[in-house]
């Protein structure tokens, strides 16, 4: 079988916000990667210290993998057709190759460890990566991977094993693509619905793990890692919090910068200046959490004994926290 | 952050493949995209993570070198998985996989679970039993 549709692949920084934006631009909608995420809700804190991967607690700074995904299919009104095959590979491969042979770009959930064109350093048995099929030459399958630069390719046998990655979100063959796209879409009608529903997540889950009072609590724990953890240990709680940060596709900062490039964005859609102020006040606040993780990479490379920086890194975590409280309320008050 | 003070601490963690789109503030406040290959910071905490998979794995290496664990165990901790982890790869239980750690029943597996072993790890049953390998192979930097 030989298809290759005429699927432009770009590059973004975090793979969800890329699919989306690379398979609605296919359809003729051009929303750029701050759009997605915004109008999405990407933006979101969480600090779970009892879940761990690896015996590390898990801190995110978005939300759950397919959340974004489905906020933008309702906020704009497209309507995607997904499908899981739990328990028949063979079909899932060979309902791809109906879907390539009639024309249809195809959007899947693949896990990062045995992708064979990944970088070794970022291999982790991560399962919530999003790619899109679109072609099959011979054996091999034409892959828009949002995260590389270029178009990338696997065998079907690579595909197939991506594909069925076990474990934390296995993606169980899951593959989706669209269906239907309105005649009319109301873009600062689902910018204004995105900045609420952010502002609402990141200000009222009355639970102090979750939003801007995530961040507090978390300070809290960083404080206290040197007296409860051996020094190696603390430092690897502390490194993890910036790899989430920093490590992949967040754009800087936790997705800070990103939401700032979103609220200029949504300046001239809403025609708001007030939002081109909110967007510089979010960068300030993006360039707090790089300064948190100069500090905890002081201590990273000082891993085997303890000095003054955790209480330093959990000052800084604090100011964070009290910054984006008081921006939430303000980026609602705006936009009300 | 300012597009001129992204950072370019190349550590060849992207291997070529991808630089990182950095949102960022031109000189008239402009939100662009900036690509950085890399942050001395971020190139830190991800090295910190690789240094602490390739301690555990060396541990486990002397263990399976010294006959108290099976070289299931170090493929597994090389392959950064837990018991419950290739326990799914495999289909097995739990507690199936874990008494394939120890060598007295790994020297009783079948080919056919051998196979599904080497298959998951990426290599060949004769290199899933051979200690020498183990004893030579250098660690993931």
């Amino acid at each position: 079988m030989n298809v290759k549709i005429d699927f432009e692949h770009r590059q973004f920084a975090h793979c969800e916000n890329g699919v989306v934006s690379n398979l609605l631009r296919y359809y003729g909608i051009e929303l750029s990667e701050p759009m997605i995420f915004g109008i999405g809700s990407g933006l979101f804190f969480s600090h779970m210290p009892f879940l761990k991967v690896d015996g590390i607690p898990v801190t995110s700074f978005r939300p759950l993998p397919g959340v974004i995904f489905s906020r933008i299919s309702k906020r704009l009104g497209v309507d995607f057709e997904k499908r899981r095959y739990r328990n028949s590979p063979s079909k899932a491969m060979s309902d791809l190759d109906k879907n390539l042979e009639k024309g249809i770009p195809t959007g899947m959930l693949v896990g990062v460890y045995h992708l064979s064109y990944f970088p070794e350093p970022y291999r982790f048995h991560f399962n919530a990566h999003n790619i899109v099929v679109y072609g099959k030459e011979g054996d091999s399958y034409l892959i828009s991977d949002p995260i590389m630069e270029n178009h990338s390719e696997l065998t079907s046998k690579e595909l197939k094993r991506v594909r069925y990655a076990k474990g934390t979100f296995a993606p169980k063959g899951h593959m989706y693509w669209v269906k239907k796209i309105p005649e009319k879409i109301d873009i600062p009608g689902a910018v204004v619905k995105g900045i609420k529903h952010t502002c609402k997540d990141m200000l009222t889950i009355p639970v102090p793990l979750f939003g801007a009072k995530g961040i507090r609590y978390m300070a809290g724990k960083v404080r206290h890692y040197p007296d409860k953890l051996t020094p190696k240990k603390a430092a690897l709680f502390t490194g993890q919090i910036v790899r989430a940060q920093e490590e992949i596709g967040t754009g800087g900062a936790g997705f800070r910068f990103m939401y700032a490039a979103f609220l200029q964005e949504a300046a001239g859609v809403l025609k708001k200046d007030e939002l081109n102020k909110r967007s510089s006040e979010m960068t300030t606040i993006g360039d707090m959490w790089r300064e948190f993780a100069i500090v905890t990479g002081r201590i990273v490379k000082n891993r085997n004994k303890v000095d003054e920086s955790y209480d330093h890194a959990a000052n800084l975590l604090l100011k964070i926290y009290e910054e984006e409280r008081d921006f939430y309320k303000r980026l609602r008050d705006t936009i009300d | 952050m300012k597009a001129k003070e992204v950072p370019q601490d190349d550590a060849n963690m992207m291997r070529g493949k991808w630089k990182d789109p950095i949102y960022t503030v031109d000189e008239n406040g402009k939100y662009t995209t900036s690509y950085s290959l890399g942050w001395e910071v971020k190139n830190a905490v991800m090295q910190q993570a690789w240094d602490n998979i390739r301690e555990k794995l060396e541990e486990i290496r002397k263990k399976v070198l010294a006959g108290e664990l099976s070289p299931i165990a170090y493929y597994m901790e090389k392959n950064i998985m837990d018991v419950s982890l290739l326990a799914k790869y495999m289909e097995l239980w739990k507690w199936t996989v874990k008494k394939h750690l120890k060598p007295k029943h790994f020297n009783r597996l079948s080919q056919e679970t051998l196979e599904k072993y080497a298959d998951i790890f990426n290599i060949t049953t004769d290199e899933l039993k051979d200690l020498e390998k183990i004893k030579n192979e250098k660690l993931p930097e």
